[in-house]
């Protein structure tokens, strides 16, 4: 059904082109009619309306998806004579630790576009919340994925209203409904097995044109305008995006809308462009900026590019792979994964990795102080040197690299006051300057100073000043 | 909107059925019968904001300030805003006229607006007043639509009657409600309606609010549809007799403005957004 449909669609759009040609008309010929989907709004009523057979689609069961947790209730309903009800498992629970899925129309899709937003009734056991509840989720390209705000249930049935970021997109939709909860913490709210279950129920699942949503204000990249050092070959995926709606009674609604919705642009589409997934890829030299739309609507929040072009490859390594404890490099295996983003109170850092020509970089832009954390230690008792190779494009680039030995609590401790090693913990600073403008250079720092008798514990590696600059191939060695 | 405090909810609670009760005489009974049922079609003063960039001042005066020189600091309802007629605030533009409310410091106020009326140049008693208006939204968001009587013989308020033709609230995109005050019936105590949208907001669309006034009675629309009709009898059922119909004593002039915080609709929050414009295509009044 699904295959025959998309072939009329083809087939009438090459009919309409060819008119197009042989007529000199700009208008589609009132003979071209295109295949149109079903606009039922209901998704469950006092049954399933419309849904395929398994009715609920599970997230897999090896992730912990428990798939015994949903099912309908004869005994409770907010309108008619049943309604759907989910026991939220506790952790520990056997048949898995979490509850969510997906509904899906039993035909070729619905066209929602008469539609403004996914609305439901729901009521809790106690006040807990649903992490999520969304729509346009079908398991395969989730090409229109929505997730609404977290809710949080009422004891008492209360409507939910899901705005549909722009209906116009979806014209043939599958993903009806997804949701997803895990256990209420009343202790710390930090995942960590003190959970509890509770149970909720849904009724009413329906798109509504409510005429009462409105006021959208899209936003990329959280809304922030950002700034960033690139080259050909890189690729960065636009992230943050929300669109906010208010709602019938004043309240703002923010939802999580997939990137397809967005119309993205770039100034500059020789340096740049943006497919309909939000992926930028770097092919030029120069400046441009990202910008996107949402219904027409600009979006909060930007992306200033500036290609520097061909960033030549870094120096490949010549370590023997047995002397090496790499923690960033393509030459070697890591022996831990690395938090390059730390978010260190006060620091402006942005840091990205690119993609070059499959040689990732690490691009740091405006830092003041930031730090590459390894998530476990490294016994460097063995190793002699930290080997770093820096590229900068600015002349009088200058960074300060601070080897950080953590001590046996494992734990980064600094002054506050003066910045230096607290506790435990002890580092040797070392400043990478002298860098020649648009090559890459090579540096071999010992492992010295205070580190030389404490240095089974490395756990984090300090980056000061700069500001612009590109790290790679950085790994402790042996001489 | 003078006192208007946020007494009104309290009332709102109180007296639903009295206001239900009242509506059903006047359409059902009693009040029926006495009624004058006039239609106001004879157009006698109308603003297009026709002409880019200008305000007609021989239909409007501004108000400017923050209610202090007026006597009234923070207009009577301890509001936000610091009125001015700036084109910032207060322009024409393609038909329309634009108050625009803003954040920003501004002779000791934290917001600007702008707030319009026609005292000695339109003022009418009895007849249609009717604006097309689509409203801000946001909370702190204050916009109103009035009337107030012509005080010029020394008269003071609220002898001289307040009829409060359309107000709303940033933050209830599909409520507005129509308001009268007079002695005995004031601030807190007025008597009032709530009108509630279905399907629509007054914050996406254009919507005509206006009040058909003859002789003992007002009635209130929200675009073609009466919404409630208050006479003398609804004064004096819900003051217990002791509130006084000042509506056939005096010509009323015309007040629009855009309010920001204050009693009423609370102060703007960190989602509130600005700047916020009130949008109006037409004022019209006729006999």
């Amino acid at each position: 059904m699904k295959i025959v449909n998309n072939i009329k669609v083809k087939f009438l759009g090459i009919i309409a082109a060819i008119l197009v040609l042989v007529s000199c008309e700009r208008d589609i010929s009132d003979e071209a009619v295109f295949a149109t989907f079903s606009n039922n709004p209901d998704i469950y009523t006092d049954n399933p309306v419309g849904l395929t057979d398994e009715f609920f689609v599970s997230f897999d069961p090896a992730l912990g998806a428990n798939t015994e947790a949903f099912g309908t209730d004869n005994n409770v309903a907010y309108e008619g004579t049943s309604s759907i009800r989910i026991d939220v498992p506790a952790p520990d629970d056997p048949n898995g630790s979490f509850v969510g899925g997906i509904f899906l129309d039993r035909g070729a899709g619905r066209n929602l576009t008469g539609y403004d937003a996914l609305t439901f009734w729901a009521r809790g056991s106690t006040t807990a919340t649903v992490g999520l509840v969304g729509f346009g989720t079908d398991f395969e390209e989730n090409k229109f994925a929505v997730a609404g705000p977290s809710i949080r249930l009422s004891t008492d049935w209360k409507k939910y209203i899901i705005p549909i970021p722009d209906p116009s997109k979806l014209i043939q939709e599958r993903g009806m409904f997804v949701f997803s909860a895990g256990g209420l913490d009343v202790i710390d709210n930090i995942p960590n097995g003190n959970e509890i279950g509770f149970t909720f129920w849904m009724d009413e699942i329906r798109f509504e044109n409510l005429g009462t949503v409105a006021q959208l204000r899209p936003a990329i990249f959280s809304g922030q305008d950002l700034a960033q050092q690139t080259f050909i070959g890189s690729t960065r995926v636009i992230g943050g995006l929300r669109a906010t709606f208010n709602g019938p009674t004043g309240e703002n609604i923010t939802v999580g809308p997939a990137p397809s919705y967005f119309n993205f642009s770039s100034s500059n589409p020789s340096v740049a462009f943006v497919n309909e997934l939000g992926e930028i890829q770097v092919i030029g030299e120069g400046t441009t900026t990202i910008t996107a739309q949402l219904d027409d609507v600009l979006a909060e929040g930007s992306l200033e590019l500036t290609s520097g072009g061909e960033l030549p490859l870094s120096p490949t390594p010549t370590q023997a792979a047995e002397d090496v404890r790499s923690i960033y490099s393509d030459s070697y295996t890591s022996v831990t994964n690395s938090d390059f983003n730390p978010g260190f109170g006060g620091s402006t850092t942005q840091t990205t990795e690119a993609s070059l020509n499959g040689n990732n970089v690490q691009i740091y832009a405006n830092n003041n102080f930031t730090g590459i954390l390894f998530d476990n230690t490294v016994d460097g008792s063995e190793m002699t040197h930290l080997h770093v190779d820096v590229y900068t494009q600015s002349p009088g680039t200058s960074v300060e690299i601070q080897i950080r030995d953590v001590g046996a609590n494992g734990e980064l401790e600094t002054n506050v006051f003066n910045g230096f090693p607290d506790g435990d913990d002890k580092d040797f600073r070392f400043t990478a300057d002298g860098l020649q403008v648009g090559q890459w250079t090579s540096f071999e720092i010992p492992l010295g100073g205070d580190i030389a008798t404490q240095k089974n514990n490395l756990g984090a590696l300090i980056l000061v000043g700069g500001p612009d600059f590109i790290l790679d191939n950085i790994y402790f060695y042996k001489e | 909107m003078n006192n208007f405090n946020n007494k009104i909810r309290v009332k709102e609670l109180l007296f639903p059925c009295l206001l239900l009760i009242t509506l059903f005489f006047a359409t059902g009974c009693e009040t029926d019968e006495t009624q004058t049922v006039a239609t106001f079609n004879n157009l006698v003063a109308e603003d297009n904001f026709d002409v880019d960039g200008q305000i007609d001042t021989s239909f409007w005066n501004f108000d400017i300030g923050d209610g202090t020189d007026q006597g009234i600091p923070g207009w009577g309802n301890n509001e936000l805003q610091y009125y001015t007629d700036r084109s910032e605030n207060v322009t024409v533009e393609n038909g329309f006229l634009l108050i625009t409310a803003r954040e920003e410091a501004f002779n000791g106020a934290q917001y600007t607006s702008a707030r319009l009326q026609t005292k000695g140049k339109i003022q009418q008693q009895y007849g249609r007043f009717e604006a097309r208006i689509r409203l801000p939204y946001g909370k702190g968001m204050f916009p109103a639509f009035w009337l107030l009587g012509d005080d010029s013989d020394g008269a003071i308020w609220p002898q001289i009657g307040e009829i409060d033709i359309m107000e709303n609230t940033g933050d209830k995109p599909t409520e507005i409600f129509g308001t009268i005050h007079g002695p005995g019936y004031s601030g807190g105590e007025s008597i009032s309606k709530e009108f509630t949208l279905e399907n629509s907001r007054v914050d996406t669309e254009f919507h005509v609010y206006g009040i058909e006034w003859g002789p003992n009675y007002i009635n209130y629309y929200f675009d073609d549809k009466l919404y409630n009709q208050i006479t003398p009898e609804d004064i004096e059922e819900e003051t217990d007799g002791e509130g006084e119909w000042v509506f056939n004593d005096r010509p009323f002039y015309i007040i629009i403005n855009l309010a920001v915080g204050g009693n009423l609709p609370g102060a703007p929050n960190a989602e509130t957004v600005f700047p916020q414009t009130m949008i109006v295509d037409y004022v019209r009044v006729y006999q």
